[in-house]
């Protein structure tokens, strides 16, 4: 794990669902968990602003992107499965 | 083909389902207006069977032609490159983005960039979906290929839910969607696409036989509406895809019963004496050499003589190579081309398929406007196509020009010399005028035999004649039919010459005999001269007879008188007259 390291973290919704709530919840917990201090999460509501789907090429909801570090690495799901998300985010190395 | 909805469409009145025309050329026809307003169509085939293309054109032409916003959801490819592969058609993407005509949005999905944990949905795509569709306006959306879903995302059950949810998503939104999926093995698409789309499925195919490549466009479904169910060639040229019907499945074509020479008089002559009907279709068959293209000349040469546009569509010699051949019997094509009414076409059949040949034909034809079209020869478009499959291209190409007044020229080379076999191989069923050139061999030479084999509405002369080319161009001769058969070439002429002889021959003896009457004429004037005078003499020999025994008579009565009076004493002044002649007499 790089210590001076900054997570850029964009999670993309469509509106409040339930699922966009869990998956805001897991990313929140895993964060803390992990990137404390070292992260920053953006959630996008794509009901609001749907001009921004296509930059990121979303087609699914929820999105989580990872946009620094490089390369940009997406997650897709309510991020139910740590390990998933971790591997995902590249923040602990596959075993 | 301008695209049209087709008035033949039966029980149009009760026909409820709009359509909208996708302005491909040939498709509105084959499916009576277009794809179903408002619902989704399935397209699917092979890889490169033109499904990618179908959809752009489905955009770009009701951008262009209806003037229809349209999306294209792109999952393949990016926007540059789409734009870039359809440049070559024609199709400027950019300036109808950059007019809001059309919306391009690469969905780029890759799986090793992506990780599933738990529960999502497709929303991303809806809205990504309305936010392009509402910012232009747009009512005609692609989605190619939507597969490209399975291969980069893991859950199918959601993905299935999901797509459904789409399907029904685009029809609520009413705009008129196409769908492209590839082709599985068994079914029509891989991931069976078809379960969710239940209002038209296309499919698209590519074949390939004989090394030449076909490309068929079938609907397999379209419920709510007629269409035509026929697998359809179509090709992808310059232009697009181009799908041709076999132009009229009823044959209600309009006909003419105005005529049109066929270059050579005496042929005319045999056609009633006035060539044939416009707008029909004329065949020319004959073995090789006999003068096929010698006697298309003929006609392309008297049409544009009249100033009718021709155009004439070479598969054996080059254009110049037939200006030339025909410069040699008197037929000057060069100048009808520097006019401008004359237009050749020469490509070898193995150049492209026979659709893309008839396509080329269609395409020729609508761009010059000809009164007249010639084709030398089709039997060469064999070499490119079976016998079925021209036949067939030879239906349509002959419905086509008829539906135009289009009076169509072919040539057949036949290889057999034997009628029944030609019928059988060539399309002498589906021509009006049937020309057949029969070599006659005969004392050592070959000489060319026409008949017309059939003429449909024509009165015409069943006998057969000589075709001569010679240096002022193409005339039939009466051939002789003795009683040693037909006599042709040299051996006509050598009759002919025996007849002069003949003829000659009797003359002579006609004047010696008239002169041997006017002899005996003479001959019996003289003799009647001879008698006459012999009559003559005869008759005066007679009267002077007549007159002595007269004489005679008086004389004897005077004597007796002079006697009486002697004895008697008469006077005597009488007596010395009387007395001189009785000294005569005595």
């Amino acid at each position: 794990m790089k210590k001076e390291q900054l997570w850029e973290l964009r999670l993309y919704v469509a509106g409040q669902t339930v699922k966009s709530a869990t998956a805001l919840n897991n990313l929140k917990k895993y964060c803390e968990k992990y990137l404390k201090g070292q992260y920053t999460i953006e959630v996008i509501d794509l009901l609001v602003t749907p001009q921004l789907a296509e930059g990121d090429q979303i087609f699914a909801i929820p999105t989580l992107v990872r946009k620094v570090p490089e390369p940009i690495r997406k997650i897709i799901g309510d991020l139910s499965n740590e390990e998933k998300v971790l591997v995902g985010l590249n923040i602990v190395p596959a075993k | 083909m301008p695209a049209k909805t087709t008035r033949r469409t039966p029980g149009r009145k009760l026909e409820h389902l709009p359509k909208k025309l996708t302005g491909i050329t040939g498709f509105d026809e084959i499916s009576l207006g277009g794809l179903p307003e408002g619902r989704t169509t399935l397209v699917c085939g092979d890889a490169g069977c033109g499904k990618t293309l179908f959809s752009v054109e489905f955009i770009v032409r009701g951008a262009m032609k209806f003037n229809e916003p349209g999306v294209f959801v792109a999952f393949e490819e990016k926007s540059e490159e789409l734009a870039a592969n359809v440049a070559s058609l024609g199709f400027d993407l950019k300036e109808l983005i950059r007019k809001k005509k059309i919306r391009i949005d690469h969905v780029h999905i890759e799986r090793s960039e992506i990780e599933e944990t738990g529960d999502y949905n497709l929303d991303g795509l809806f809205i990504r979906l309305k936010h392009a569709i509402d910012s232009i306006g747009a009512r005609r959306v692609v989605l190619d290929t939507i597969e490209s879903l399975f291969a980069g995302l893991q859950n199918e059950t959601i993905l299935r839910a999901e797509l459904r949810r789409l399907f029904q998503w685009l029809k609520d939104k009413g705009v008129t969607a196409v769908v492209t999926a590839e082709k599985g093995n068994g079914t029509l698409t891989r991931q069976g696409m078809e379960e969710y789309v239940s209002d038209c499925v296309i499919v698209l195919d590519h074949r390939i036989a004989n090394q030449v490549s076909t490309r068929r466009i079938r609907i397999v479904k379209y419920r709510g509406s007629l269409h035509g169910t026929n697998e359809y060639p179509f090709l992808i040229d310059e232009d697009g895809i181009s799908i041709l019907p076999v132009t009229s499945l009823t044959l209600d074509a309009k006909v003419s019963s105005a005529r049109v020479s066929s270059g050579i008089p005496s042929l005319d002559a045999m056609l009633g004496g006035k060539g044939f009907y416009k707008g029909s279709s004329i065949l020319i068959s004959g073995t090789a050499g006999t003068g096929k293209t010698s006697m298309a000349s003929a006609f392309v040469d008297a049409m544009c003589k009249k100033n009718k546009r021709c155009l004439f569509f070479a598969f054996e010699e080059s254009s110049m190579q037939i200006m030339r051949n025909m410069q040699s019997i008197g037929i000057d094509l060069e100048r009808h081309v520097n006019r401008g009414v004359l237009r050749f076409h020469a490509s070898r059949p193995t150049l492209y398929g026979l659709e893309m040949h008839l396509v080329s034909i269609y395409k020729m034809i609508h761009e010059f406007k000809p009164e007249a079209v010639v084709l030398d020869p089709i039997t060469n478009l064999i070499t490119v196509g079976t016998v079925s499959d021209v036949k067939s291209i030879l239906t349509r190409l002959i419905d086509f020009l008829q539906g135009r007044q289009i009076t169509v020229l072919f040539t057949a080379l036949a290889l057999k010399d034997i009628t029944s076999d030609q019928t059988e191989d060539t399309v002498s069923s589906l021509v009006d005028t049937w020309i057949m050139i029969r070599e006659i061999e005969q004392n050592g030479e070959r000489n060319k035999g026409l008949y017309i084999m059939k003429s449909r509405g024509i009165k015409h002369s069943m006998q057969v004649r000589e075709l001569v080319i010679s240096d002022k161009g193409l005339y039939l001769e009466n051939v002789y039919l003795g009683p040693q058969g037909i006599l042709t070439g040299s051996a006509r002429e050598a009759h002919k010459l025996h007849e002069r002889m003949e003829l000659v021959l009797n003359e002579h003896a006609q004047t010696r005999k008239n002169k041997q009457i006017v002899r005996k004429a003479k001959d019996l004037e003289a003799r009647i001269g001879t008698l006459r005078a012999e009559f003559e003499s005869d008759k005066e020999e007679l009267i002077n007879e007549r007159v002595e025994q007269k004489l005679k008579k008086r004389v004897e009565q005077e004597n007796l008188g002079k006697m009486e009076r002697l004895r008697g004493n008469q006077r005597p002044e009488v007596t010395t007259s009387k007395g001189k002649n009785h000294n005569k007499q005595g």
